[in-house]
């Protein structure tokens, strides 16, 4: 049974004073069930996911208690992948025709704190300074920059191109469009990234309505149809974030084998995309997902990022909505977004920031804390 | 610039965390070898995370390496970290000691006096001080002594 998108939902990202991050979730799935013409009571299975901002399956008190199938979804930064993968199984299984997927956050300003026990590891590890995710994205692009011969130039594209981006979308968080060298010169996070190259934890929501495929012209002319959603952990020997010690017996990371899954399902491969979204929670992280995903080899992405291939109107458009970057990281909405942003360029639907040639094939990649990944490919 | 390489056992002082040691006397990181497959682990655990063998055996890590990609930390960690005093910037690595590659405080914190690949010794540096006035030290790697 294949699944098809016939509603999508946002509530802006960045900082919302006032609103709950459950109130932003709220709005999300109104908005996504406007969008596909259905109602609430209409929805036979939920999965929702929020890191910091109440259990998701709370908000059927706002959106109606009709006793649906709500599940609750916390798989880090992949809660979002992981929610949409967790519906699409439930409409494949055959057991169900038409539910939602909803992801909101609400995350305090600054960098995550988490304390290491909840991963098993001893209270020294945060004591002494090391339990920081940004110490791990300076030091696996630190050493990526070393063996694949990409420079800081890169590190400060990326960014540039995010900022550019999320200026021409109204949801986005950042509007300024820091130029290369602003994003160069900005304070020093964490050698050899800098203040601009790290996304923000932030807020905002995402929902998608979603149904079998064979039903899906009755909601919508435009759907979009998930070809494949595929999540993987780590295993041995895979450099994962909060780790205190690496194998020498190195293995590639979850997003080679959830990207190359997903492929494979949608029998198609990376030069087949015409826009992907993937996981930038810092610049040096687009760069090595573009590898890991399979969209370029090790060594490629400086000249592809320096010749504009990455921009909106380049060969292969990543990040057109802004990416994190540009939008922060509510994690339990991020994953939806990306999903959200493709849809809107396979409707045609993006403004001014619209993939040219109208795009048909779409790619989402997320990475989570402690060595997940999530990807999808949708069609139309 | 370099942090203050301190001595473990000295007076006034305590490991932040005595299990990641061998013993006060023998200052080495103690890991935990597979007898199975060889793989070590640091810090020690009971179970092989490559093979699943359990009984893993205590090892006492090599003292001397060669880093293997770092940074330096420019703002003040929110809790669980204990500050020292006014912020100062701290460099982070993982450093290859053949069996084993291990995250770590660098006791060096100018990114341009590091470099993938240089040799480094196991030392030991202030991380905070306890209430009572006990300075608590953690383990670092720098450079060797000549």
């Amino acid at each position: 049974m294949k699944v098809a998108i016939v509603g999508i939902g946002i509530h802006k990202f960045g900082r919302t004073p006032g609103v709950s991050g459950r109130a932003q979730g709220a709005a999300a799935a109104r908005s996504a069930l406007a969008d596909a013409g259905v109602e609430w009571r209409d929805m036979q299975f939920a999965f929702g996911g929020s890191y910091a901002a109440g259990d998701a399956d709370s908000l059927v008190s706002d959106l109606g208690l009709t006793g649906l199938q709500f599940i609750n979804v916390a798989n880090g930064c992949a809660t979002g992948g992981s929610a949409l993968i967790s519906s699409c199984s439930a409409i494949a299984s055959g057991r169900y025709d038409l539910g939602i997927a909803i992801g909101f956050d609400k995350h305090e300003s600054g960098a995550f704190n988490m304390d290491p026990s909840t991963l098993g590891i001893g209270p020294w590890y945060g004591e002494t300074g090391l339990m920081l995710t940004t110490q791990f994205f300076a030091m696996k692009i630190q050493r990526y920059m070393h063996l694949h011969g990409i420079t800081e130039k890169t590190l400060a594209a990326v960014a540039a191109k995010a900022y550019a981006n999320g200026a021409m979308n109204p949801n986005a968080w950042r509007h300024e469009g820091h130029d290369a060298a602003a994003v160069a010169a900005a304070r020093m996070i964490s050698h050899p990234l800098t203040q601009y190259m790290f996304c923000s934890p932030g807020e905002g929501a995402v929902a998608l309505v979603l149904c079998r495929a064979d039903k899906a012209r009755q909601y919508t002319s435009t759907p979009v149809y998930i070809a494949g959603a595929e999540l993987r952990s780590r295993r041995f020997g895979s450099f994962e974030v909060f780790n205190p010690w690496l194998s020498p017996e190195s293995a590639p990371g979850p997003t080679v084998e959830a990207a190359r899954a997903t492929f494979e399902a949608a029998g198609i491969g990376p030069s087949d995309l015409d826009v992907a979204q993937i996981q930038d929670t810092e610049s040096g992280a687009e760069i090595m997902h573009m590898a890991e995903t399979g969209l370029c080899v090790d060594g490629e992405q400086e000249k592809l990022i320096l010749t504009g291939a990455t921009a909106i109107g380049g060969e292969m458009p990543i990040n057109t909505d802004g990416g994190c970057l540009a939008n922060g990281e509510p994690i339990g909405a991020s994953g939806l977004r990306q999903v959200y942003e493709n849809v809107l360029q396979l409707r045609g639907d993006a403004g001014p920031r619209q993939v040219p040639g109208k795009p048909k094939t779409g790619f989402t990649h997320v990475y989570g804390a402690p060595g997940i990944s999530a990807c999808t490919v949708v069609s139309r | 610039m370099t942090q203050m390489v301190r001595e473990v056992g000295a007076e006034n002082t305590r490991f932040v965390d005595d299990t990641l040691l061998v013993s006060e006397s023998e200052r080495a990181l103690r890991g935990a070898r597979c007898p199975e497959c060889a793989t070590t682990t640091f810090p020690v655990q009971v179970g092989c995370p490559r093979c699943g063998a359990q009984g893993m055996e205590t090892a006492a890590l090599p003292t001397r390496g060669a880093l293997w990609s770092f940074t330096v930390q420019n703002f003040q960690p929110k809790n669980p970290y204990r500050p020292d005093g006014d912020f100062e910037p701290y460099g982070v690595g993982y450093v290859d000691l053949g069996e084993v590659i291990v995250e770590t405080r660098l006791v060096e914190n100018r990114p341009d006096r590091l470099a993938i690949g240089q040799a480094v010794q196991l030392q030991f540096v202030r991380a905070f001080v306890d209430e009572d006035g006990t300075e608590v030290l953690t383990f670092a790697f720098g450079e060797e002594n000549r």
